[in-house]
This record gives structure tokens, C-alpha cells and sequence, in this order.
């Protein structure tokens, strides 16, 4: 194994284990925001951790499909790790055309969520499924227009070489407004594909509201956790995504011509990685802040926030070409 | 209360109405029939003759065509009818007219047997009274559209929730149940949605998981724990019913509060209203997600009910009324620290409130949803903050003050009857009712605080009837009672708000999208308890 694979699995493992970190700081933003002292940081560690050591509670009438979502869900997420780069190393698997996996590997884990609650064949979960198949139909498109766009600027079809990290600070020379504008478009899709405000309330009880949430509702136990750590990974994806996009990082030969890690390519390794992390839960406290600042929408206007990201994409687009 | 420096008003305002003071004679005419009562005076049931079916329908719909409301409907089983249960009429069935513009309480009584024509089709605010009487008396409305159990008391009959449900049948059309159990730590109910996808064409609500008989355990009485048990009807509006009940007990046994007692507990039903809004807005303000404006509430709402803890030892006000006044005094120290409080917790009521005003998502949010329109507000007989919002100017404590009590110099009221004129509702009568608090403390009448003399007040005179409307943060609480020859309650019936209201909440539902359901349902928050007694 070369070294550049165990620092690319070494930012798998990191990614894996610092996730249910960027819920807790999202929270902790908005208990800030509201004068609370808000639950510990590492609240979904322990949510975690409890819910592993229950025992799962099905319903009677549900089949092998409810079964199979949290197991499905959670792969899905972490087959999308393998594909995504922890800047600024290759992700562990990389080729042509990975980012339609990552696409691919979102849609399955939603296929398998959906099918999970329209088992149950609970009203609530009904209406969550269909709110989730509407919205996400209408968010496939534009998260896969994004990507297309990265890699026309980057002349590279894969996840590992079509951002500004890959590209250096010189690729982004005449193009932080494209850059930028995409970052936005992607932050849209994030708050739409994470569950969060003004889309979805993660944090309300009420099913006639829910969109993810009520698909979960009938789940317990490691079956919860699953899904509770793959919708963490999930958000964790998108904010990698999005620090990969804004950070203008200089591209440093972390790797000597033997292809080992030296002295000072392990200094620069650390820096990369320490501002990704700051990025990320910079993006982590965005949403905390998105979430305090403005109340939930009406779910009928939820695909003009979508429309807004479809826009920005396009003029991201626009400002391509007239580069070309 | 520095309220100019942080009135702070949205786009969407609420007016000031100011209603004629009253007095005016009655718009429907007198009625040499009907019994006309001020609030919490008892009156002869002689001087209250029975009418007519034909009559008593026609004075009603004359009344109600004329501007007065219904605020109570019971049937009383005649004293004879048990000797000979062949031979109709078997019931008394009395009703009590608001006059809001002459401040007058009009009580009428007719004779009925098993059935009679229902008056629903004609005035819809009695629909669910005439429910209740089928369901009580098996008293039968012929041609009521829509008879079915209310609180599903009868041992004989279905279980709770156990009914047919209004059905629209389609391919597309689909029935969403909520509850009785729910999300969250809140009573029981049930609802029922017929949905177009997210649309919602009628939704119906079944209640009656909490009846226990409140009524039927007042009869016969007045019982020492009357109060007590009072303050348990809707144990959000204890101050409300207790403040009604006590008002009925001194009118029937001819006595009046002690002046300081009666502003105590005026003040008691303000803080009470203070921290129920306080506490909706801050609600509202979580249901649509917006977490400042929601914790900062929640808080304040606390700093209200310790206010009235400070008076009486409980967050609830409970054992603070007492027949004749109050069992606590406030003593100048008190009211002083009191008087800081109210202004310091209005002040950051206000802070908190202006976040949702400054925030268009929110007010987008609140805006245009769960409109309920002026005309179907006033014929389902509203009452509260969900009939003022809808531009009813209705208010007892403007209308029919409390004895010894002035009348409120102006109710709130908005036009719109949206989600978001119900919030601003809430907030300007945080900020009267505030002010009001300040006023009660500053002039606190000299004084006992409560009745001189120390007369029996369960003495109630017998066959009398007496009206008692307390405007509680809900809406108007009535209670009356009737007492027998040796001075017992023959009947007592009390009408919570939210006995008129569930009936505008399914409707401001028609045509929305069922997510908004909560909001709505947030908005009017109104008791399950109280309907279900």
C-alpha cells in the first residue's frame, strides 16, 4: 500500500469519526443564538452509543424492506466516502466518473429510506416519503449540473481533481465568482438534502410537518443509529464538498519523488487537513446560524429555495462561458 | 411601562376597537318573555317564565339575528318527569344570550320532550350544544346536520373517538388520523383529514378523551371543594373558572367581594393571561422553527407564573380565590416588587416579539394561512383571541364587567383572522393587559381582602339562576347555575372557549396545506379538558 493511500484512508477514517461532531456544533450555534446552553457537543456520540447497545423494535406489519433501509443508508454514505476526497489527497477510489456515483450512492440511500416508510404504510411516513421523492427529484438535477460544471473547469471527471484544491490557487485566478456562486448552489442543496431549515425542522415533533424526521419514526435501536450516523455522514459529505469548493488552498507536493510522506510534507498534511476541519464546521455553525436567523418555509415553497440553487448554478455556468 | 420607546408593530397591526360603553339598550328589543341578568347577578326563576317552542325558537333567532351570542345551552330534566315518564315535556331547555352592546345577559326557557326541530340549521352556533343534549338526554334535534357523540359519555354508547367520520372517497384522496395520542406532552384528541395530496378538504376533530364528569359532579352541590375543582376544569385557565364560579356563588348568595379582593384576582386572570400568550407566541415561534423568539418566551412565560406564585404560593394561582375575595392579600411591599416585574418581563416580552416582527421569513411564514373569515367566526359563535383576531370585537371584560370591577376601555382586535393576526393579537394584549396589571397595582382599593362579613356563601338562594362571564386568556368562560327549592344546584353547566372555538380551528383548516396544520392548530390553542369537562 502506498502512503498516499493510507493518508487517503487515514481522511476516510478521520471523516467516519468525527462526523456526529458537525450536528452538536450546529446545535451548539443555535443554543448560542438563543441564549441556551444547549445540549453537550458530543450528544449524538452518546445517542449513539446508547441506541447501539438496544435492541430494534419492529413494526408488525413492515417486511424485509424496513429492514434493509438503515443498512443500505449507512453503506450508501460510507461508499461515498471512498469517492470523496479528504483534501487535498486522492480519495481512495477514484476514477472517471465518480461523481456519478456519489450522485447514484444519495439516490439509492433515499430509494431504500423511502421504500423503509412506505412500508410501514403509516400515513405520517406516507406523506414524508412523497415530500422527500419531490424535493430530492427536484435536487438531483442541479447537485449533478454542479459537479458537471467542476469538472468542465477542471478538465477532470473525477471528484479528486475537479476542485479548487486539486486545481491551485492559479485555476481560480478570473473565477472565485464561479467558484463562489457554486459553493452558494451547493449550500441550498445541503440545507435541502440534510433535512435542515428552512426545507425541514429537524428538531420539531410534529409529524404533519416532518419530511425526514417522519420517515425515521418507526425505526429503533442500531436500526436508528444507522440512520442517525448515515444522515451525520451525509451532512459531513456536503460540507467537505463545500470546503473543497471555498478553500483556496496552495497545492504543496505532500509527497517526495518516492512517493513517501516526508517530514515536510506531513507539516503540510496537517495544515491542509486542519483548515478542511475548520471549514467544515465552519459550514457546520452556516447552518446553525441559517437556522437561527430564519424560521421554517412553507413546504410549497420549499422548491423555490431549489430554484434559487438552480439559478446560481446557471450563472456560475454563464460566468464559464464567457471565460470560454 | 415604557411602552412608546419598544412598541415596535409589524406590517400586519391590530386596531384598537373601541365598542360603545355598555348600556345601550338591547338592539334585538325587549323580550317580555326573556330574563334579562347582569354578569354574576342571580335572578328568581319565576321571574323567568317558560315560553313556547315556537317562541323560544323564534326569540332566538330574533336575538341572534339582532347581534347577541349564545353563550349557554343546557336542559334541566323536569322534577315531575321521573313520576311520569310517559307524559312530555320531560326537560327545561334553557338558553343565555350575550348582548354585548347593551351589557346584558339574557336567559330564556322553553319545555321540550324527547325531541324537538333542531335550531342548528338556522343559528350554527348551536350545534354542538344540541349534540351535547342528544348525548346527554338522548333529547333528539330533529334535522341537526351533523349529530353525533361529543364527549362520548354515555356507558352505554360507543367508546371514546368510536364514530363515523366525515369521508371523501376518491383515487387521490387520502385520510390522515392524528392522536388521540400525540408527539409531545399535550391532552388527547383526535383528528381527522381528508387530504388532496398536501391539501386539506375538511378536517374533523373528535375530542372527549378527558370527560370526567364535572358537571354531574356539581349538581346538587355547592360542594366545599367547588373551587378546588374549578380550577382543574382547564388547568390553564384556573384563575378563569375559579374567578367565574366565584362570581356565581356570591351572586346567588347575594354578597359582593371585598373591592380588593375582586382587583386581586383581576390581577391574578391578567398574569395568568400574560403568560399563556406570552407562552403561545413563543410556541408559535418553535412551531414555524424559529428558536430565538421560542426560547426567550419560554422563559418569560416562567417570570409570569412566578409573579403569580409571588402572590399566592402557586405558579397557577390555584387556592388564590376564595367566595367573597381572595385568600391572599398583596401587601404594598409586593405590589411594588410586582409593579418592576410586570414592566421588566413586558419590556423583554417585547425584545423577544420583535425578532419575529424583524424577520420576513417568519412573518411569511405566519402570513395568509388558517384564515378564518369575520362571518363564519361570528356565526360559529367564536370567542377569544381566535374571534378578535378574526375582527369580532368580543371581550367581556369590556362588555360585562365583573362586579365591582371598571370595564376594559378597549378590546384588541385585528381583521385579518390569519395565523399571524392571532400572533399579533397576543402580543398587543400582552401589552394592554401589562399596562392593566400596572394600573390594578397602583390603585389597589384600601381594605380586607376579602368579605367583611364572613357570610355562609355555599347559603345560595334558592330557585335562582345566575350568570357568570370571566374573560379569561382563552376567551370567555360562562358558568351558570340553577339551585333547586332548598338552595341546591339543580344544574350547573359550564361553557369553556374552546367549546365555541374547535369548530373555527376545522374550519380555518379547509383548503390549506395539512402541514400547517400545527401552526394553525398553535395559533388558536385551545383545550381539550375544558370542551371535554
Amino acid at each position: 500500500m502506498t502512503s498516499q493511500m493510507i493518508v487517503a484512508l487515514g481522511g476516510m477514517l478521520l471523516s467516519l469519526l468525527l462526523a456526529p461532531l458537525l450536528p452538536g456544533c450546529t446545535n451548539r450555534v443555535k443554543a448560542m443564538m438563543g441564549g441556551r446552553k444547549g445540549r453537550p457537543l458530543l450528544q449524538l456520540y452518546f445517542d449513539l452509543c446508547r441506541l447501539m447497545g438496544k435492541s430494534p423494535v419492529y413494526p408488525g406489519v413492515t417486511t424485509y424492506f424496513f429492514k434493509a433501509a438503515p443498512t443500505a443508508c449507512l453503506t450508501s454514505a460510507v461508499a461515498a466516502l471512498t469517492v470523496l476526497p479528504f483534501w487535498p489527497v486522492a480519495a481512495p477510489a477514484n476514477f472517471s466518473g465518480d461523481f456519478i456515483l456519489l450522485a447514484g450512492l444519495f439516490a439509492m440511500s433515499r430509494f431504500f429510506l423511502i421504500l423503509a416508510a412506505l412500508d410501514t404504510g403509516s400515513a405520517f411516513e406516507g406523506m414524508g416519503a412523497s415530500r422527500d421523492a419531490l424535493f430530492s427529484a427536484l435536487a438531483e438535477p442541479i447537485f449533478l449540473f454542479c459537479l458537471l460544471l467542476l469538472c468542465r473547469q477542471a478538465h477532470s471527471l473525477t471528484l479528486s481533481g475537479m476542485t479548487t484544491v486539486a486545481a491551485g490557487p492559479a485555476a481560480i485566478q478570473g473565477y472565485w465568482m464561479f467558484y463562489l456562486m457554486l459553493a452558494f448552489a451547493l449550500f441550498l442543496l445541503l440545507l435541502q438534502e440534510n433535512s435542515r431549515i428552512p426545507v425541514d425542522d429537524p428538531n420539531t415533533h410534529l409529524e404533519l410537518t416532518m419530511i425526514h424526521e417522519v420517515m425515521i419514526l418507526d425505526h429503533s435501536g442500531p436500526d436508528l443509529a444507522f440512520l442517525e450516523y448515515a444522515a451525520a455522514l451525509k451532512l459531513w459529505i456536503f460540507s467537505l464538498l463545500i470546503a473543497g469548493l471555498v478553500l483556496p488552498l496552495p497545492s504543496v507536493p505532500l509527497f517526495d519523488d518516492g512517493g513517501s510522506l516526508g517530514p515536510h510534507g506531513l507539516a503540510g498534511l496537517a495544515v491542509h487537513w486542519g483548515t478542511t476541519l475548520l471549514a467544515i464546521f465552519g459550514v457546520g455553525a452556516l447552518v446553525g446560524l441559517v437556522e437561527s436567523l430564519m424560521a421554517r418555509l412553507r413546504m410549497e415553497r420549499v422548491p423555490q429555495v431549489l430554484a434559487m440553487a438552480g439559478a446560481f448554478a446557471g450563472l456560475a455556468a454563464l460566468t464559464l462561458w464567457r471565460q470560454a | 411601562m415604557t411602552r412608546s420607546s419598544f412598541t415596535h408593530k409589524p406590517h400586519i397591526t391590530s386596531v384598537d376597537v373601541i365598542v360603545p360603553p355598555a348600556g345601550q339598550p338591547p338592539k334585538g328589543g325587549t323580550c317580555p318573555d326573556a330574563l334579562c341578568l347582569r354578569n354574576g347577578r342571580a335572578a328568581p326563576l319565576a321571574a323567568l317564565p317558560v315560553m313556547s317552542f315556537a317562541r323560544f325558537s323564534q326569540w332566538l333567532s330574533e336575538q341572534i339575528g339582532a347581534g347577541c351570542r349564545a353563550v349557554a345551552f343546557f336542559a334541566v330534566p323536569r322534577e315531575s318527569a321521573s313520576a311520569q315518564r310517559t307524559a312530555p315535556p320531560l326537560f327545561f331547555l334553557y338558553a343565555v344570550l350575550a348582548d354585548d352592546v347593551a351589557g346584558l345577559l339574557l336567559a330564556a326557557r322553553t319545555e321540550v320532550g324527547s325531541s324537538y326541530p333542531s335550531l342548528t340549521p338556522g343559528i350554527a352556533a348551536l350545534h354542538l350544544f344540541e349534540r351535547v343534549l342528544y348525548e346527554k338526554f338522548a333529547i333528539l334535534p330533529e334535522g341537526h346536520p351533523w349529530l353525533k357523540p361529543v364527549r362520548f359519555n354515555n356507558s352505554a354508547g360507543p367508546g371514546v373517538g368510536e364514530m363515523d367520520f366525515y369521508r371523501i372517497d376518491g383515487d387521490e384522496v387520502h385520510e390522515v388520523a392524528v392522536g388521540p395520542i400525540h408527539a409531545g406532552v399535550i391532552e388527547c384528541g383526535h383528528f381527522r383529514f381528508q387530504c388532496l395530496g398536501e391539501e386539506v378538504l375538511h378536517l374533523e376533530i373528535s375530542l372527549g378523551y378527558h370527560h370526567r364528569g364535572v358537571e354531574a359532579m356539581l349538581t346538587g352541590g355547592p360542594l366545599a371543594r367547588i373551587l378546588p375543582l374549578m380550577e382543574t376544569v382547564a388547568g390553564d385557565s384556573t384563575a378563569a373558572h375559579a374567578f367565574a364560579c366565584c362570581t356565581l356563588l356570591e351572586g346567588l348568595s347575594e354578597t359582593s367581594p371585598s373591592p380588593r379582593g375582586q382587583h386581586i384576582r383581576a390581577l391574578a386572570l391578567e398574569l395568568e393571561r400574560l403568560a399563556c400568550h406570552t407562552g403561545d407566541i413563543g410556541a408559535i415561534a418553535g412551531d414555524v422553527g424559529f428558536l430565538p423568539t421560542s426560547a426567550f418566551c419560554g422563559r418569560l412565560r416562567g417570570d409570569w407564573l412566578n409573579m403569580s406564585a409571588m402572590i399566592c404560593g402557586s405558579r397557577f394561582s390555584r387556592g388564590l380565590f376564595v367566595p367573597g375575595g381572595t385568600a391572599f392579600d398583596l401587601d404594598p411591599a409586593l405590589a411594588r416588587v410586582l409593579m418592576d416585574k410586570v414592566a421588566l418581563a413586558a419590556r423583554d416580552v417585547q425584545g423577544a416579539v420583535r425578532l419575529v416582527w424583524d424577520s420576513p421569513s417568519v412573518m411569511a411564514r405566519l402570513t395568509g394561512i388558517g384564515v378564518l373569515p369575520t362571518s363564519v367566526a361570528a356565526s360559529l359563535g367564536m370567542v377569544g383571541p381566535p374571534a378578535r383576531a378574526s375582527g369580532l370585537a368580543r371581550d367581556a371584560r369590556r362588555s360585562h364587567p365583573l362586579p365591582c370591577l371598571p370595564a376594559l376601555e378597549k378590546i384588541c382586535a385585528a381583521d385579518g383572522g390569519d395565523v399571524g393576526d392571532r400572533t399579533v393579537l397576543r402580543y398587543d394584549e400582552v401589552l394592554a393587559s401589562a399596562a392593566l396589571c400596572q394600573n390594578i397595582l397602583k390603585d389597589l382599593p384600601a381594605g380586607g381582602c376579602r368579605a367583611e362579613k364572613q357570610k355562609k356563601f355555599h347559603a345560595v338562594a334558592p330557585k335562582h339562576i345566575a350568570v357568570a362571564l370571566a374573560e379569561g386568556w382563552r376567551g370567555e368562560v360562562c358558568h351558570v347555575a340553577l339551585t333547586d327549592e332548598i338552595g341546591h344546584f339543580a344544574a350547573y353547566s359550564i361553557v369553556d372557549p374552546s367549546f365555541h372555538n374547535w369548530a373555527g380551528l376545522a374550519y380555518a383548516l379547509r383548503g390549506q396545506q395539512i402541514s400547517d396544520f400545527p401552526l394553525c392548530n398553535k395559533s388558536f390553542n385551545l383545550s381539550y379538558c375544558g370542551h371535554d369537562l
